[in-house]
């Protein structure tokens, strides 16, 4: 039986953040993404059908190659994704205003 | 907790706007796009050139607390008006992310307060929506390296 698969699921182990941080800038093959980890080859294959089914990646065949790329449209599925995108700005429009207010004398 | 800064991003459009209020008068909310030493304080990245200026660009660099460079950003400027607009571009180098450009304006409220909108174009909506997930794949991986250092010291 093939338990259902949803992308909270997937993004609650750490191997497999780590990999979705490594596809999140470029696409890479099986071998490429378990060239990153000390865990067996097997182990990487296996987190990487889990990201799959939960279409966190998406397959690409090129020539007799896989490749993997990040599905950003999924991570949209888990509420407020853009957030840590908002803050990282509204840290630094924070520090910006605060920076500048020793201007204002 | 809300923020301050509004993000403004519609589905299946290529583009996202970026809008912020500021407790600053016009000219100083300027003045912190412009002087070098001021852009070093509060975007925290090493501002290796920066021409304030039409046809002027720039090039900022971030390393991280062991020294190794792990961001670097250049770009051109297309237009400067004073305390009005900046247009420019902005390319990460080392990554795949093709250059997007930016239009910032800069609008007076009161005596003491100003808005800041910058409006940002991406080569394409994979890319845009790419872009704006990163930080929260940035965002998970540093959670769990967190936890991975206080394990570390547990051990």
């Amino acid at each position: 039986m093939n338990l259902r698969r949803d992308i909270f699921q997937a993004i609650a182990d750490p191997t497999r953040r780590t990999i979705l941080l490594l596809l999140a800038s470029q696409s890479m093959t099986a071998g490429a993404i378990a060239s990153n980890f000390d865990t067996a080859r097997p182990t990487i294959s296996k987190h990487i059908q889990i990201l799959t089914e939960c279409e966190l990646l998406r397959q690409e065949q090129k020539g007799r190659e896989i490749s993997y790329h990040f599905n950003p449209n999924k991570m949209k599925e888990i509420a407020e994704w853009l957030l840590p995108f908002a803050k990282m700005w509204d840290d630094k429009f924070n520090k910006l205003e605060a920076v500048m207010k020793n201007y204002k004398s | 907790m809300e923020l301050k800064t509004k993000i403004h991003a519609e589905d299946g459009k290529q583009e996202i706007v970026i809008t912020r209020e500021f407790d600053l008068p016009l000219q100083l909310l300027f003045k912190a796009y412009v002087e070098p030493e001021i852009v070093e304080q509060w975007m925290g990245t090493k501002v290796l050139k920066l021409e304030s200026k039409q046809h002027g660009s720039w090039q900022f660099e971030t390393s991280n607390p062991q020294g190794i460079v792990v961001f670097r950003a250049n770009g051109t400027i297309h237009e400067f008006v004073p305390n009005q607009k900046i247009t420019r571009t902005f390319k990460m180098e080392n990554t795949p992310f093709p250059v997007q450009l930016e239009f910032l304006e800069f609008e007076q409220l009161t005596e003491s307060t100003s808005k800041l909108t910058i409006h940002t174009v991406y080569k394409s909506i994979a890319f845009r929506d790419q872009m704006l997930a990163l930080p929260f794949a940035q965002g998970l991986n540093m959670a769990h390296n967190r936890l991975q250092e206080i394990v570390n010291k547990l051990k």
